[in-house]
């Protein structure tokens, strides 16, 4: 409803000092998400690599008496 | 999800509307400003930026209080996220400012203007706050050290600014007072609109960002007590709390 009724902007000469603002303050922001959205990769990469090294971990464990149990001489 | 994850979603959305209603007030509600003309949209931006910097600046103090009064390490988490938030903020608050001073006094930048040197002032002794972390290799007496700047620093930032306002000469357009200013009811309502959208866009980076520390946090707990201390990487030195 605002836009509809919005009248044109007066894109003079100021017109390039307020994109200018306005731009400074959108592409921080970008930057600092776009650091964020890495950061996050990151921990994501690292919590799926935790995953596969906890169920290595507890396949090796699962499997060590199994191992031991057939070591054993048997009679 | 972590503690500072909960509501996360929704104040995302809050702020993305917020900001988007608060850009669309600016640029089609809002009048033109009779003396600067269209210059002066920077304002809707520059103003908001400065103050909520400052009073990120000021939360950072109050979370070290919390951190000196508990020992609670988080609290020393919540400052340093929130002063280099701020300092962020603050960083776009010069730009801007710069390029509204351009476009209006034709300089970039004026040393005799009170409001503006002030600001840099802070600005400037914020960003020691990062190096002076990073100098001190324990975290114990790092964390210290950096609630004590911080509530040194929160506390100069009002001094600062009550000094400022009672300086006697003027240079700086001063269109918010304690009184209500001299703005009419449509630059007064997009410019609380925009205030609301800075604000909420601090918190909710604040909140974001809070939420992959305390979750990188727990990864390494989690590694620590799956896999042992080998399987954990020893943090290298750092100006970020551990």
């Amino acid at each position: 409803m605002i836009v509809l009724g919005a009248p044109a902007l007066p894109l003079h000469s100021a017109g390039k000092y307020v994109a200018g603002a306005y731009l400074v303050f959108v592409a921080l922001m970008l930057v600092y998400v776009a650091i964020m959205a890495r950061r996050l990769t990151n921990a994501e990469r690292e919590l799926s690599q935790l995953r596969r090294d906890a169920a290595a971990r507890a396949s090796e464990r699962d499997r060590s008496p199994e191992d031991e149990r057939q070591r054993e001489p048997v009679g | 999800m972590t503690t500072y994850g909960r509501g996360l979603r929704g104040l995302t959305l809050a702020t993305i509307t917020t900001n988007t209603l608060a850009l669309a007030l600016v640029f089609f509600y809002a009048p033109l400003d009779a003396d600067q003309g269209f210059v002066q949209k920077i304002f809707y931006i520059h103003v908001p930026l400065a103050i909520v910097s400052l009073c990120g600046f000021i939360a950072g103090g109050l979370f070290a209080i919390g951190h000196l009064r508990s020992g609670d390490r988080r609290w020393d988490m919540r400052a340093y996220v929130a002063i280099h938030m701020a300092l962020i903020f603050g960083i776009a608050a010069l730009i801007t400012g710069s390029i509204w001073a351009k476009a209006s006094w034709g300089h970039w930048w004026v040393w005799s203007e009170p409001t503006l040197v002030s600001y840099l002032i802070v600005v400037l002794m914020y960003a020691t706050y990062q190096p002076l972390r990073f100098s001190i290799e324990d975290p114990e007496r790092q964390a210290r050290y950096a609630s004590v700047f911080a509530i040194v620093a929160g506390a100069f930032v009002p001094l600062n600014f009550i000094a400022v306002r009672l300086a006697q000469q003027y240079v700086h357009p001063r269109v918010l007072t304690l009184t209500g200013g001299h703005l009419p009811g449509s630059m007064r309502f997009t410019f609380l609109a925009s205030l609301a959208g800075i604000a909420l866009l601090f918190v909710t980076l604040w909140k974001y960002e809070m939420t992959a520390k305390d979750m990188r946090m727990q990864l390494r707990r989690a590694r620590r007590q799956l896999l042992g201390d080998d399987a954990v990487r020893p943090l290298g030195r750092s100006a970020a709390p551990s």
